[in-house]
């Protein structure tokens, strides 16, 4: 047995811990938090930690491999970093919530079990909720319910997975499964939903940009990424996942162009770069898992470092769209620095961090032969800079004066960004420390002349396409707008199901109200009221050939019924007398 | 739970009175600077093909200028495809989901 914690017990413990402390106390126990849990992890030996049965099932509470250090070490450096940024909010629910969530991936990608795993990613859905709802606007509170529903279904699905496996192979072990059979399938999409795939992929370019000024930062990191490390530690090496990763790639670019929130142009950024992790995952040779996992180590922290700048730039002009910024280079020299660090990381120029990791998976597909989904991560590697690249920082900080004038960012989010961009070029200058780290010994060397100038003319012709396009006017101009995608379904899907369920099942509902409670009851009561004189009377109107006579006929009838005065009563008392008499003689 | 606002509202810089200095950009003349030595390494970057021993493993990738030609042509593709078909496809107004 040894003597540290669960790598996830100390930031859930630590959160729940937050609503004792306040001001600088807070401060420092947020920042401290993610350093002694990054201890804790080091003094952890690989292998298989804090197993227990239950239910006759091996709980395995961590799991040290290669494959999990590296997502846990990037997980820890990115709750400190989103911390610091995050260190001015007063707001407790984004406190907790925010180092939960960063606890819950730690959870997760730890696991050395199903069930384990399966609580986690769960409070993964929950943290994730409140760092949406904590921006407590309608939007929010809408794209925050979405959210919910969207990750409970996925959640779902993978229990449902996970239960249909367990029973089958009576093992927990969060292993290599591959597609073969229903549990499998339920399992995969399950972590497609939080992996956000196509069509599945609308719960994050609907609620990342409506979280909070820090939530998105949060949200950014986590919960894709855990999805990533579980489709490598169990579906590496599916053929499914080059296909989906390339779709993930290629389409999010083209809404990016015409997104005018530019913290939604970086969440459909941030598929596209998923795509390119998933590509990696499904190639599956030791070449592209390292790419894969590379980049999602990378992309946590270019990614992170576009959505602090674009943060930064929300909370001082309070203005996140395209049509009301620009023009802020003035205002904010130091936030436009580092977003330009993050946009030439995320464009992958050669000595900033994405290179050393996206032409890992580019080599791995091209070793494959994989032409149309080399050409696909390519056209999405012009793409990306064309709309993360070039798109965010322009229109932010360039493009026209938009009249706004403010303050820097604040000196802990200067921090936050600065540390992030330093380690975005440090890791692009050298990038063998990212090596060492990954799940495959490698020698892979990104420098090469051709990698560099082919990489380079890539990215100046695509910026030149830009420049010329905007120039000439074809660029299009950004508006205030909507853009329908895959969410149509369910928000006017929904829509459209809830008032057709409305028009059938309540039409279906007043139409028996009619027949069944008032009509049939109500014609009932009316009839047996006076069974006797309605028949008659309806006798009267079958027989009567004319209506001439009918009210006379109605009078009589009624008053008859009224006296008892028919016919046949009188023969029933004739009869009764009859036997009355017939009785009395007959028995005297 | 305790109501904090998200954001700051917008401040009046110090210099916002009207006398602050004109950005670097402000001056078209730097912009048009800026533009042509972009235009002299787009250039020189397309000559550089010429003049290196190119490790490919895809046959068209020692074609001349092919990295240069598929960035500009995708983005252009990219931009148009973006404007003219996605954009009527799925542009609405602002309040449409509400």
């Amino acid at each position: 047995m040894i003597n540290a914690l669960p790598p996830a017990v100390i930031l859930i413990v630590g959160a729940l811990l937050i609503p004792l402390l306040k001001g600088r106390m807070k401060q420092a126990w947020m920042l401290l938090l993610p350093i002694a849990s990054f201890v804790n992890l080091l003094s952890i030996p690989p292998g298989s930690h804090w197993s227990f049965s239950f239910l006759g099932y091996e709980l395995v509470l961590g799991q040290l491999d290669r494959l999990s250090l590296i997502f846990g070490y990037i997980f820890h450096l990115i709750a400190f970093i989103t911390n610091l940024y995050a260190l001015h909010v007063e707001d407790r629910v984004q406190n907790i919530a925010g180092l939960a969530y960063a606890g819950a991936a730690l959870g997760v990608i730890f696991a050395g079990d199903f069930f384990t795993l399966f609580v986690f990613w769960e409070l993964l859905t929950i943290c994730a909720t409140f760092l949406v709802l904590a921006r407590r606007t309608p939007e929010a509170f809408g794209a925050g319910f979405r959210y919910f529903m969207v990750h409970v279904a996925g959640g779902l699905c993978l229990l449902a997975g996970i239960l249909l496996h367990v029973q089958q192979t009576g093992s927990v072990a969060v292993t290599f499964l591959g597609l073969n059979g229903l549990a499998s399938y339920l399992i995969f999409i399950g972590v497609g939903v939080n992996c956000a795939w196509p069509l599945l992929h609308t719960w994050l370019t609907d609620a990342y940009p409506a979280s909070t000024v820090t939530g998105t930062i949060y949200l950014s990191a986590f919960t894709t990424k855990a999805a990533v490390y579980l489709l490598a530690r169990s579906f590496a090496g599916t053929d499914a996942l080059i296909w989906i990763g390339a779709v993930m790639a290629g389409f999010p670019i083209f809404y990016a162009v015409i997104e005018n929130d530019l913290r939604r142009v970086l969440a459909y950024s941030l598929i596209n770069q998923v795509g390119f992790m998933v590509v990696g995952i499904g190639i599956g040779t030791e070449l592209a898992v390292n790419g894969a996992v590379a980049h999602a180590f990378n992309d946590i922290l270019f990614k992170g470092l576009l959505f602090m700048t674009m943060g930064a730039v929300l909370y001082r002009t309070g203005k996140i769209n395209a049509t009301d910024l620009g023009g802020l280079y003035k205002s904010m020299p130091w936030t436009c620095a580092f977003c330009i660090v993050g946009a030439a990381s995320i464009s992958a120029f050669p000595l900033f961090s994405g290179f050393v990791s996206k032409s890992m998976v580019m080599e791995a597909a091209a070793h494959d032969n994989l032409r149309l989904v080399w050409f696909v991560l390519l056209f999405a590697s012009a793409g990306v800079f064309h709309h993360a690249g070039i798109k965010i920082p322009f229109f932010a900080f360039y493009s026209h004066d938009s009249g706004l004038r403010c303050k820097e960012a604040p000196r802990h989010m200067l921090l936050a960004m600065g540390l992030t961009a330093f380690l975005c070029i440090f890791i692009g200058s050298f990038p063998q420390y990212l090596y060492r780290l990954l799940p495959y010994a490698t020698d892979y060397q990104p420098y090469t002349v051709s990698h560099v100038v082919a990489q380079t003319q890539l990215l100046f012709f695509s910026a030149l396409a830009f420049t010329l396009l905007l120039l000439s006017g074809i660029y299009p101009a950004e508006i205030r707008s909507v853009n329908v995608d895959a969410d149509w379904v369910y928000r006017k899907g929904g829509r459209l199901f809830y008032s057709l369920s409305d028009r059938i099942f309540n039409g279906l509902n007043n139409w028996g109200d009619r027949i069944f409670v008032r009509g049939i009851p109500g014609a009932l009561a009316r009839f047996f009221a006076d069974p006797g004189a309605n028949l008659q009377k309806a006798g009267a109107r079958l027989t009567s050939g004319s209506s001439r006579d009918l009210a006379a006929i109605d009078a009589a009838i009624e008053r008859r019924s009224r006296l008892g005065a028919y016919p046949v009563g009188i023969g029933v008392l004739l009869a009764v007398l009859c036997l009355s008499v017939m009785s009395f003689i007959f028995f005297w | 739970m305790k109501k904090t606002p998200e954001h700051e509202p917008p401040q009046a810089h110090p210099n916002a009175a009207g006398d602050e200095k004109p950005g670097i950009f402000d001056n078209p003349r730097n912009v048009r600077r800026l533009l042509q030595g972009f235009y002299a390494c787009v250039v020189m970057l397309l000559l550089v093909d010429l003049f290196y021993h190119k490790h490919a493993l895809f046959p068209w990738e020692e074609k001349f200028g092919f990295y240069a030609i598929y960035g500009f042509v995708a983005c252009v593709i990219l931009v148009l495809v973006a404007k003219y078909i996605l954009r009527p496809l799925v542009m609405r107004k602002e309040d449409y989901y509400d």
